[in-house]
């Protein structure tokens, strides 16, 4: 019995009315924990009730501590009939099984009703007391923590990095079980929403095991998804990185990628001349001996072509993999972002493998589900691996044995490691999975970074600590090697140009990166970086079983070759040679596929400048033509004119020639590119014709090319004074103000006409994207300067002619006028260390930029100057609410007795601006239902939807605030899916969220920056 | 694009001060979206008319959904569905509850009941308030005067407390609750001149001086119902009039007190006794509910008027009314 739960029910506000006789409500509430079950006394007649309890306490063992939710349930007590539910709290207590983490959970809880909403709030107090040492009990796994964060979490340093943690389990979904045809939606909705928290729950239990056998406490890059596969059950599947972290006494410096590393000195120097460094053999020999016999690049074995028979339960259940391995057939336009190679891209590499053995081989995946690394730690980065497969769902029949699932996925997973292979690489960085699931048909798809780790990190002991302050006065900072290739040169997987590093003159690098992750922080930009889609839909035929699943895995990789070259040429469109955060989402639908491929280009100062885009006609050319296509041409030159003006893209000049020129001559080029490899000369001109060097060639031969070109030129660029991006941090902003408004945003277009073509519908979906873009920029233009972040989209075919969209991000602002200075100074910037230095200057100049915001946003007149609206609050909630907070409350608590709410904020990044995480206090996984039977009398779907994602985010808040507080990071929406049948005037949605309650303070001061506003608990006795 | 759906949450509320002065004045989202293009916002930032359409729409759904917030203002400060920053809070309500001074003018004195909301269509037609914006005042109206009807204590405070207001636009919901209870009669046309806020002056006074809460501050109604025992007690000043030695000596007090400080002299001195006749008559009257209800009406046609037809200016009034009313004190009958 190692573990005593005690709650208390203190008190309830605002609830609803359940007796219409009296307009009052006699409430009680049951508490349950496992089968155990207490209730309170009945408060007759009030919609305000004060219960004050008594503890309640179970005692239960700690596996139960980590899987079971407390339950909490509002009633209506009814004499005469059953008592009526108000509705019910799910209390995750996972944060108080942890040490480090929150000791007390108290506060007002949203009441929730699947059918009606919130309905009021519930004063509840949550201990836990855990007797024994935890470790003896294999079961459980309290103590490790937890984080959404894919970065080590700030006022933590990490001691080892241990490696990929994965585990899933299955169930019956109870929507589908026959009890539900007897039982009320309620019933079903609250069994699943039990249910699914029951398996997190279970989910975590059994990853934080793996991570205590690894040696480690923490996973970091929790990434937990749903599977709703309808009738055939419910997979709740996470990965994660599990680490070793050590906290940081707070008064250290918070910033934990600066300050932990490893023994500096051979790493950095291998980042720069691995070749030179002796220390450091593993890279540097690998790379300088590598002369084996090329491998041709097209000779491809992929699992798809040979499908093991893992399911001989089901022989007809066919499965095909489809993967940018397969785009081969049309090779590759020289970057690494393919995992188009053999398996075994070289004998020689052996040598690496033996010296990185220990740290890396060994692990069956070496996959990491971190976007952001210490510094150091990532030494080169290959490009983009992914994987995809096609599966038919069949019945989980034995939930404890979740084998299938297991084999789809550890099948993906060999693929990814045998592209990164291919690549010359021994790990996976930036590693998510997910899926898209259409009737019976899923896809299944994982993608990552592969490249070359620092093993120091896998080693134990390893870290110097004592060595770190030395970092800064190197003197070359690796702000160029994780662009080096890792591969070799001439034994490349795909066809590239090489050149050499534009920084360091010594390694070759390739003339475009794509990767998963975000920008290093010591990379070298010049600019701005900018948000790039590409969007593609393609229709199908509808089908049946193993012909879909045919259907679609022929499909996808035409896809994924669009997508990527429309990534291509939007990326030199912007006078970019890189890409970040690259997410390629492929959605699955009746009748057609979406794909929607997100990350955010920045111009690398080491890579190559990118050539224009050169349009050429179909041989012979005719006049009338030509002249079209010169118009074409001049638009184009103009457009990467604008967008590099407008990205603030000034490399630096090169005064020297550059030595070496592309390596492999192109060959075989594909019917759309053609690169004229003039080459590699003239680099020390800054203002090159777009034509002269290796342009892109997009040769229009019918009409189908126009209009790709066409749409490469409507994605319009974001209004002046403001900035987007999908990665955490924008390349070339580094001096944040603390204003930020998370926000999701969903939209659902109905397609009307039934003969689309696929330009239609491509047409139609850009829009779609564009358009969202726009109101975003309308929406929060009192905001500028800002820049959206995070704009993580999500689309789906949630029924045959609707396209769904759900975008969460979070907009911030900044101060601009620094950034042009700083910008100009040095284009090369190193993370945002230096902003207190400059602090009096920017807050002079902050009052006139919010003075104009005024102007825009409430032009009102009639407004009572009384109410003290100071000019910085018109921005939403940049100023902090203490002082109009304060008078407030006051009033609210003589007529209420309840305090003022604690202000959280919200984000998907893994900090904010401004501000200084002192404590997390545990990751929040919350899963809802909400339905409805009156849809037309919510406001329709948009009403419906509208209130439920406000009583998602009221909900999340009121957890933090609970656990004591005040914000949450790396907060993301990972399903949101919306069922409706408007003529039944009914409505279902599903929304799964997650992220990492933290406390954080304000850079400048030590105490927490809302804690005078948080007086969630004193209603109690202020209360008449 | 016609969307199936189109919703943006924020964690922090977005409110757009103009929509929602828009909302208020109940136009449809589609005049919304033609003022506001008007405006030029779309100029501004460079804009089209589909999203201005659908963040016209959000903003319209958002205030609908806080609407049932700000019916009890205080829920608004400690509820958790909206993250609104408290001085967002306070503009959101006291603009909620402001009112059209046309629109109020209108409904001044009259019973709150469904009768009166059913002729808002009128209203709204003569006042060219839309009928959506009509609606919310009259049940604003209703609301307060329902909730401080119940409570003990000052009205003024009451409001404040329970609705968050300002203190000015509390004064002014007590005056309205206090012509509604007393239904004073402001619709006749004599009296289309005299402004709310000329109402609202009147209100203060007379729940100073003329109610049960001016003499004792902790019973209910203390502040909406004027005090009966005061209203007889003003029935003795008929002496004023029936007695002609007391008259005579009142009017050569105050005449005598008046002599070469207007105008008017000449006037005030000739009409003195009908003057004071009307007054002395509204007063003794006043214990009657039909007579409390044409005050103002009697006022006006039996003092205001001859006034002004005399060309008193407002100064010579107020003199007129101060040695009025000192000289009465003076006389023995009130020693």
């Amino acid at each position: 019995m190692p573990g005593k739960l005690k709650a208390k029910i203190v008190a309830g506000r605002h609830l609803p009315v359940m007796d219409r006789a009296s307009d009052l409500t006699d409430a009680f509430v049951e508490v349950k924990f496992g089968n155990t079950t207490f209730k309170t006394d009945v408060c007759p007649k009030s919609l305000n009730p004060q219960w004050n309890s008594e503890w309640f306490k179970f005692e239960v063992d700690d596996e139960d501590l980590q899987d079971e939710p407390l339950q909490i349930t509002v009633l209506d007590h009814d004499t005469y009939s059953a008592n009526d539910a108000i509705g019910k709290v799910y209390i995750d207590i996972d944060p108080l099984l942890c040490s480090e983490a929150a000791s007390v959970i108290s506060g007002w809880f949203p009441i929730y009703d699947t059918i009606h909403g919130i309905r009021g709030e519930i004063n509840v107090l949550v201990k836990v007391e855990l007797f024994n040492d935890l470790n003896r009990f294999r079961q459980s796994s309290c103590g490790v923590k937890f984080f959404c964060t894919t970065s080590i979490p700030r006022c933590y340093r990490v001691a080892m990095v241990h490696g990929f943690v994965e585990e899933l389990v299955v169930n019956e979904d109870p929507e589908y079980q026959w009890i539900d045809r007897i039982r009320t939606p309620r019933a079903s909705n609250e069994a699943r929403q039990r249910l699914i928290s029951l398996m997190s729950g279970e989910l975590q239990r059994k990853i934080g095991l793996k991570v205590l056998e690894m040696g480690g406490n923490a996973v970091v890059g929790y990434l937990q998804c749903f599977d709703l596969e309808g009738e055939s059950g419910l997979v709740v599947r996470a990965i994660g990185t599990a680490c070793t972290l050590d906290k940081l006494s707070s008064g250290s410096a918070p910033n934990t990628t600066t300050h932990v590393h490893p023994n500096t000195a051979p790493a950095s120097n291998a980042c720069n001349s691995p070749s030179k460094d002796g220390k450091e053999p593993v890279f540097g020999e690998d790379v300088l001996s590598f002369s084996g016999p090329p491998t041709p690049f097209r000779a491809l074995p992929t699992s798809s072509s040979s499908p093991p028979p893992f399911s001989p339960s089901k022989p007809c259940s066919r499965q095909s993999s489809s993967s940018d391995t397969d785009l081969s057939l049309t090779p590759k336009t020289g970057m690494g972002s393919g995992g188009s190679a053999g398996k075994e891209a070289g004998p020689l590499k052996t040598l690496l493998r033996q010296q990185t053995q220990t740290a890396l081989e060994q692990r069956e995946f070496p996959f990491f589900t971190l976007t952001s690394f210490p510094l150091g730690f990532l030494v080169h980065v290959g490009g983009v691996v992914s994987a995809r497969s096609v599966k038919l769902l069949d019945r989980i029949h034995n939930p404890d044995e979740p084998e299938t699932r297991d084999a789809w996925w550890e099948e993906i997973r060999q693929e990814i490691k045998s592209h990164a292979k291919a690549l010359g690489c021994h790990a996976v960085v930036g590693y998510s999975e997910s899926t898209s699931i259409c009737e019976e048909v899923c896809i299944l798809s994982a993608s990552g970074t592969a490249s070359i780790l620092n093993p120091r990190y896998m080693r134990e002991g390893c870290l110097d600590i004592g060595n770190t302050d030395h970092r800064f006065e190197e003197p070359s900072p690796p702000s160029c090697g994780f662009c080096h290739i890792p591969y070799d040169e001439l034994n490349m997987p795909f066809p590239a140009q090489l050149t050499y590093c534009h920084h360091c003159r010594r390694q070759k690098v390739p003339d475009v990166l794509f990767t998963t992750i975000d920008m290093p922080s010591e990379a070298a930009v010049s600019g701005k970086g900018c948000l790039i889609q590409a969007r593609l839909c393609r229709l199908k035929k509808k089908a049946q079983g193993e012909v879909n699943a045919t259907v679609i895995s022929n499909l996808l990789p035409f896809m994924e070759y669009e997508l990527h070259t429309q990534l291509m040429n939007k990326l030199k469109l912007r006078n970019m040679n890189a890409l970040f955060g690259l997410q390629i989402q492929i959605s699955v639908g009746e009748n057609m596929l979406l794909g929607l491929a997100s990350a955010t280009g920045v111009y690398l100062t080491a890579l190559p400048a990118p050539g224009g885009i050169q349009i050429a006609g179909k041989t012979p050319i005719d006049l009338s033509n030509e002249h079209h296509i010169l118009t074409i041409q001049k638009r184009i030159n103009d457009t990467i004119a604008k967008n590099r003006e407008l990205y603030q893209i000034n490399p630096p000049e090169l005064t020297e020639e550059v030595v070496g020129s592309p390596i492999p001559e192109p060959r075989q080029r594909s019917r759309l590119f053609r690169s004229h490899s003039e080459s590699s000369d003239e680099l020390s001109e800054l203002d090159l014709s777009h034509g002269k060097k290796d342009a892109f060639v997009l040769e229009i031969d019918d009409t189908d090319a126009v209009e790709d070109i066409h749409s490469l030129l409507t994605d319009a660029p974001p209004p002046s004074g403001f900035y987007s991006c999908n990665t955490e941090i924008m390349p070339g902003i580094y001096n944040w103000t603390s204003a930020v408004q998370m926000f999701t945003s969903v939209r659902v277009f109905r397609l009307s006409n039934v003969n689309l073509t696929n330009q239609g519908l491509n047409k139609i979906f850009t829009d779609l994207c564009e358009n969202l873009l726009k109101s975003f920029y309308f929406k929060l233009r009192s905001m500028i300067p800002c820049c959206l972040c995070h704009l993580n989209f999500t689309v789906a075919v949630p029924e045959d002619e609707l396209i769904q969209v759900a975008v969460t991000a979070v907009a911030m602002t900044f101060d601009k006028d620094q950034t042009q200075e700083r910008t100009a100074d040095k284009p090369v910037t190193k993370g945002c260390s230096e902003t207190e230095e400059q602090l009096q200057f920017p807050l002079e100049l902050f009052a006139d930029s919010s003075s104009t915001n005024t102007q825009t946003s409430s032009k009102i007149s009639g407004v009572p100057e009384s109410t003290g609206v100071s000019p910085r609050a018109s921005s939403l909630d940049r100023c902090s609410p203490l002082p109009e907070g304060r008078s407030r409350s006051l009033r609210s608590n003589r007529s209420f007795g309840g305090g003022s709410v604690t202000v959280v904020k919200m984000t998907p990044l893994s900090f904010l601006p401004g501000t200084r995480i002192i404590k997390y206090l545990g990751i929040i996984n919350m899963f809802f239902i909400r339905e409805t039977t009156s849809l037309r009398e919510e406001g329709g779907v948009s009403g419906f939807l509208h209130s439920f994602i406000a009583e998602v985010f009221a909900m999340v808040r009121a957890h933090v605030a609970a656990l004591g507080g005040n914000a949450v990071v790396s907060y993301s929406m990972k399903e949101c899916m919306l069922m409706e049948n408007p003529h039944k005037n009914q409505a279902q949605c599903l929304i799964n969220v997650s992220g990492d309650a933290v406390i954080c303070v304000l850079e400048t001061d030590q105490e927490p920056m809302s804690s005078t506003t948080s007086i969630g608990q004193t209603c109690t006795s202020g209360a008449t | 694009m016609a969307m199936e759906l189109d919703v943006f949450v924020g964690n922090t509320t977005i409110m757009d001060e103009e929509v929602y002065q828009l909302w208020l004045d109940g136009y449809t989202v589609n005049d919304a979206v033609k003022v506001r293009m008007e405006g030029g916002v779309l100029e501004e930032c460079e804009a089209s008319a589909d999203v201005l359409l659908s963040d016209t729409m959000d903003q319209y759904r958002t205030f609908q959904m806080c609407e049932r917030l700000l019916h009890s203002p205080a829920k608004l400060a400690n509820q958790l569905l909206f993250q609104i920053p408290p001085h967002r809070q306070a503009v959101l309500i006291e603009r909620y509850y402001t009112f059209d001074d046309a629109f109020v003018r209108e409904v001044l004195g009259k019973k709150l009941s469904k009768g009166t909301k059913k002729d808002l269509d009128d209203i709204s037609a003569k006042t060219a308030v839309t009928l959506k914006s009509c609606r919310r005042q009259f049940d604003n109206f209703k609301r307060v005067f329902k909730v401080v009807e119940e409570l003990k204590g000052p009205l003024v405070e009451n409001i404040r407390q329970h609705f968050l207001l300002s203190d000015k636009l509390a004064r002014d919901y007590a005056a309205i609750v206090f012509f509604a209870n007393n239904r004073f009669e402001t619709g006749k046309r004599k009296l289309q001149y005299i402004t709310f806020q000329d109402f609202a002056f009147c209100a203060g006074q007379l729940i100073n001086n003329w109610t049960v809460g001016a003499v004792d501050n902790m019973v209910e109604d203390m502040d909406v119902d004027l005090d009966k025992e005061f209203l007889q007690e003003l029935k003795e000043l008929k002496v004023l009039i029936t007695d002609k030695d007391l008259l005579d000596q009142h009017k050569s007090l105050v005449c005598t007190a008046l002599r070469g400080k207007t105008k008017a002299f000449n006037e005030m001195e000739a009409n003195f006794k009908n003057l004071s006749r009307g007054l002395v008559n509204i007063a003794a009257k006043l214990t009657n509910t039909k007579d409390v209800r044409d005050f103002f009406i009697d006022l006006v046609e039996k003092f205001i008027e001859p006034c002004r037809s005399d060309r008193w200016t407002a100064a010579d009034m107020r003199l007129y009314l101060t040695h009025y009313t000192n000289s009465a004190h003076i006389l023995d009958t009130f020693k």
